[in-house]
């Protein structure tokens, strides 16, 4: 038993119940391959890959998605016109490609030759309804309706069967990342009933359970090449649940998995784990309207404050890398040239003095609602201590922490999945965002961004969201101190998983991989 | 013995109107509804707001509460707030795994705690005695997840004999998925019920009529099966009942362990999402199903054992 049972192995274990449960976190930047050199890609077998579940709340409406499980399972089934690569920037998809006027309001995407599951062949008409289904008001739970609210379908027509023009009712350059965006999947002309999936995807639907399972066979016609595997199930767990499974060979991928387990896994030799690295942010949130943080000295000295590599040492394991208070690192329109930021305990302190805020009390508002958020904060509190600053340390209600933090506290934390950075933009940092959760609201910020949205040329935009990024960094409220890497484990026969950020093309491309 | 069933019934009904209330009252009380658990940062407020419309979660709580208690009186359980299905589903869906185990682990407790409790009776504070009370006691002790953490890690993970998880699996077609759930349930229950027999065993050899019989020359065997277990049985009968409870306490951390698709996770999730027809509707089947099982325990020990004052 002591072999059987070593100590290193149990903590392991133990280490993953601690971490059970709560909210996957998304998004990685940084690419690769996993790094072992693959055998021939193998015919057949059955692939069973586990994702953190959501219970009932999962759903077979692609328009409804939100979880990753959800989105795994879509994915496999369905289609986006455009999807987004490694550094979150538009590929083609089902559209094989697309231009746009001058102005950026008129779009025309020309689509591939592919075949829903029922044998019909995708049309411009089958891309207009589903459009037309995903902005129908009386629904309110279609997720990419605030996206695609400058969609004027009125104005939007079918060129010919392969050929479809969508106009806007506001010039926007990045719409093609809006149509990689989650919740835009193209389905059948007609399709009203979910719970009966036909997609144009590598896999065709057999069963699903809400919480439990779904079960997918490779379907042959598929026009990217049909899936090696023969049969998908992408089955839902929590944390722990997941972690037995894979190493306990009854499932052969496992997606969100916590540094404590890697360790373990890495010890071992069952399991292999796919790391993209620091592909998703981990941050804290000042409130930039209310005090103290609404004075710019107050949000700087913090971010002068935070110990990052300690942060991210204790708070991930290490697994991943420090922040520069800035979102999407490694994206397409981060601006690389800017220096690291470092801590300056004497600069914050300084800083702190001149606002008046030496030996006062500030309330760091957190919640167990994902992995990290406490220990951050308690973390945040000791280095804040060390300039001179009592950060209390107040929990709220983990289930309705995003939307509470919206209002309540004036500094939080923060974490965001990969997406464009545009995308983040537009959520997060406009007057009239939704999720303003830094409350930045800079009316010169707001139409800088907008003018620099409707650029066609990618090198003039890039430049133009370069200057506005800075400006965040050095002004805005994200203090971002840890890019967390994004962990997979894969059995060691299951060959040709990706390392790249979730929610891009090849994150979770089961039609691409196959059991050696 | 009818006019106590009828009494009982009748407490029952009042039992579950106060619950429902408690219930009802208690999810409203939690933070957030059902239209918010939805905002998973993808939907904006402006969604959920329509949202909370279409639900009905924008009247007030009185309202929804009497409505639903409308239904109930119908036979009609309600719809989900999160998956939009009916509420007999989730309960039709979730309550076979739990079922299955704990008619499992009761199937494996209740022989052994009784073989058990009599041999420890029959031998009070001899070696055998304590021997067994020092090892179910540990058992019973341990934390059930501490317990399912160091099976799987010894019978799954390092072994590789039995499946470490329901995660794709059929009960049906590998009955083995079984044994370490119910090994964990196991521990936590024996202990309790295994002493209630033994003291039940005990009290029993000590009344006047088993020494008695024993003094008439009455063969140990059929001393002990005829009169001494069906007296030492009514606690351990009382005792099985509230193992009940306790099982279905250990069942939610065994199913979440586990990976089991039964009762406790479908609660859980039910309270997580705010989905409160649902857990009114499981917590109103859990509760008939307890005051089914304790009427059960209390007629079944009336019936070992007739008590005249019960009877009036």
């Amino acid at each position: 038993m002591s072999d059987a049972l070593n100590r290193r192995g149990f903590l392991g274990l133990a280490g993953g119940l601690g971490l059970a449960g709560g909210l996957g976190l998304a998004a990685l930047t940084g690419c690769g391959s996993d790094g072992r050199a693959a055998a021939q890609p193998k015919q057949g077998g059955r692939l069973r890959a586990v994702y953190a579940g959501g219970g009932a709340k999962e759903v077979l409406d692609p328009h409804v998605q939100s979880l990753f499980v959800d989105i795994a399972r879509h994915k496999a089934m369905y289609e986006k016109l455009v999807e987004l690569g490694p550094d979150l920037k538009p590929v083609p998809r089902l559209a094989e490609k697309w231009e746009s006027d001058a102005q950026a309001v008129t779009w025309r995407f020309t689509l591939r030759d592919a075949t829903f599951h029922d044998g019909s062949k995708l049309t411009s008409e089958d891309v207009l309804y589903s459009f037309a289904r995903i902005t129908d008001a009386k629904v309110p739970d279609r997720v990419a309706q605030s996206s695609l609210a400058t969609l004027d379908l009125r104005r939007s027509k079918a060129i010919d069967p392969r050929t479809v023009e969508l106009t806007l009712s506001a010039p926007n350059a990045e719409f093609p990342a809006v149509l990689a965006g989650i919740g835009t999947q193209i389905v059948r002309d007609g399709f009203t009933d979910p719970t009966r999936p036909i997609g144009t995807g590598a896999f065709r639907f057999v069963s699903f359970d809400a919480g439990r399972s779904m079960v997918a066979t490779r379907y042959a016609d598929y026009w990217d090449g049909p899936a090696r595997i023969d049969e998908l199930h992408i089955l839902s767990a929590d944390a722990e649940a997941r972690a037995n499974a894979v190493q306990g060979g009854q499932a052969e991928y496992a997606n969100d998995m916590t540094a404590t387990f890697a360790r373990t896994a890495e010890a071992g030799r069952t399991v292999r784990i796919v790391a993209a690295k620091a592909s998703t942010m981990q941050a804290f949130v000042m409130k930039c309207d209310r005090p103290p943080f609404d004075d710019p000295d107050v949000r700087m000295a913090f971010k002068l404050l935070a110990d990052r590599q300690r942060l991210v040492d204790v708070v991930l394991a290490g697994r991943g890398a420090v922040g520069n208070d800035l979102f999407g690192k490694g994206y397409q329109y981060y601006p690389e040239d800017l220096p690291q930021r470092e801590r300056d305990l004497d600069e914050a302190k300084a800083l702190l003095k001149k606002a008046g805020l030496v030996n006062k009390e500030i309330e760091i508002f957190t919640a167990d609602a994902s992995a990290g958020f406490v220990e951050s904060a308690t973390l945040l509190a000791e280095q804040a201590a060390e300039a001179g600053v009592k950060l209390k340390v107040t929990t709220g209600s983990p289930q309705t922490y995003a939307k509470d933090l919206l209002t309540k506290g004036v500094i939080g934390n923060h974490r965001s999945g990969a997406m464009p950075i545009p995308q983040y933009v537009t959520d997060r940092l406009l007057t009239r965002s939704p999720f303003n959760v830094t409350r930045w609201l800079r009316p010169e910020f707001d139409s800088a961004f907008a003018a620099a949205r409707v650029l066609t040329d990618e090198a003039a935009r890039s430049a133009k969201y370069g200057e506005l990024q800075q400006t965040l960094r050095d002004e805005g409220g994200i203090l971002a101190w840890g890019l967390p890497d994004y962990l997979i484990a894969v059995s060691a026969k299951l060959q040709g998983v990706q390392a790249v950020p979730p929610n891009t093309l090849d994150q979770g491309r089961f039609d691409k991989v196959w059991l050696a | 013995m009818r006019s106590y069933a009828a009494q009982r019934a009748v407490l029952a009904i009042v039992q579950l109107a106060v619950l429902s209330v408690l219930v009802f009252v208690l999810t409203t009380l939690l933070p957030g509804d059902a239209a918010e658990m939805r905002f998973t940062e993808t939907l904006a407020p402006e969604q959920v707001e329509r949202m909370r419309a279409q639900l009905g979660l924008d009247q007030p709580a009185l309202e929804r509460f009497t409505q639903w208690l409308g239904n109930v009186l119908t036979g009609d359980l309600g719809t989900s707030l999160i998956s939009g299905g009916p509420v007999t589903d989730i309960v039709r869906n979730s309550v076979g795994a739990t079922v299955v185990l704990t008619l499992a682990t009761l199937a494996v407790v209740v022989p052994l705690a009784v073989a058990l409790g009599i041999v420890m009776g029959t031998r009070e504070n001899g070696r055998l005695d304590r021997a067994i009370t020092s090892v179910t006691l540990a058992l019973s002790a341990i934390p059930d997840f501490v317990i399912a953490v160091l099976l799987v890690a010894v019978f799954s993970l390092k072994l590789g004999w039995l499946p470490a998880t329901w995660i794709g699996g059929d009960l049906l077609a590998s009955p083995v998925l079984l044994v370490l759930p119910v090994a964990v349930l196991f521990g936590r229950t024996v202990c309790l019920l295994s002493r209630q027999v033994r003291a039940g065993t005990i009290t029993a050899l000590q009344a006047e009529y088993v020494v008695q019989a024993r003094r008439l020359g009455v063969p140990r065997r059929r001393l002990l099966v005829r009169h001494v277990l069906p007296n030492a049985a009514v606690p351990g009968v009382q005792e099985l009942a509230r193992t009940g409870d306790t099982l279905l306490g250990g069942v939610l951390v065994v199913e979440a362990i586990f990976a089991i698709p039964g009762f406790a996770t479908a609660l859980v999730d039910g309270v997580e999402t705010r989905d409160v027809p649902v857990v009114q509707g499981l917590t109103l089947v859990l509760a008939v199903a307890a005051l089914v099982i304790n009427l059960g325990a209390d007629l079944l020990c009336n019936r070992l054992v007739p008590r005249t004052e019960l009877l009036r």
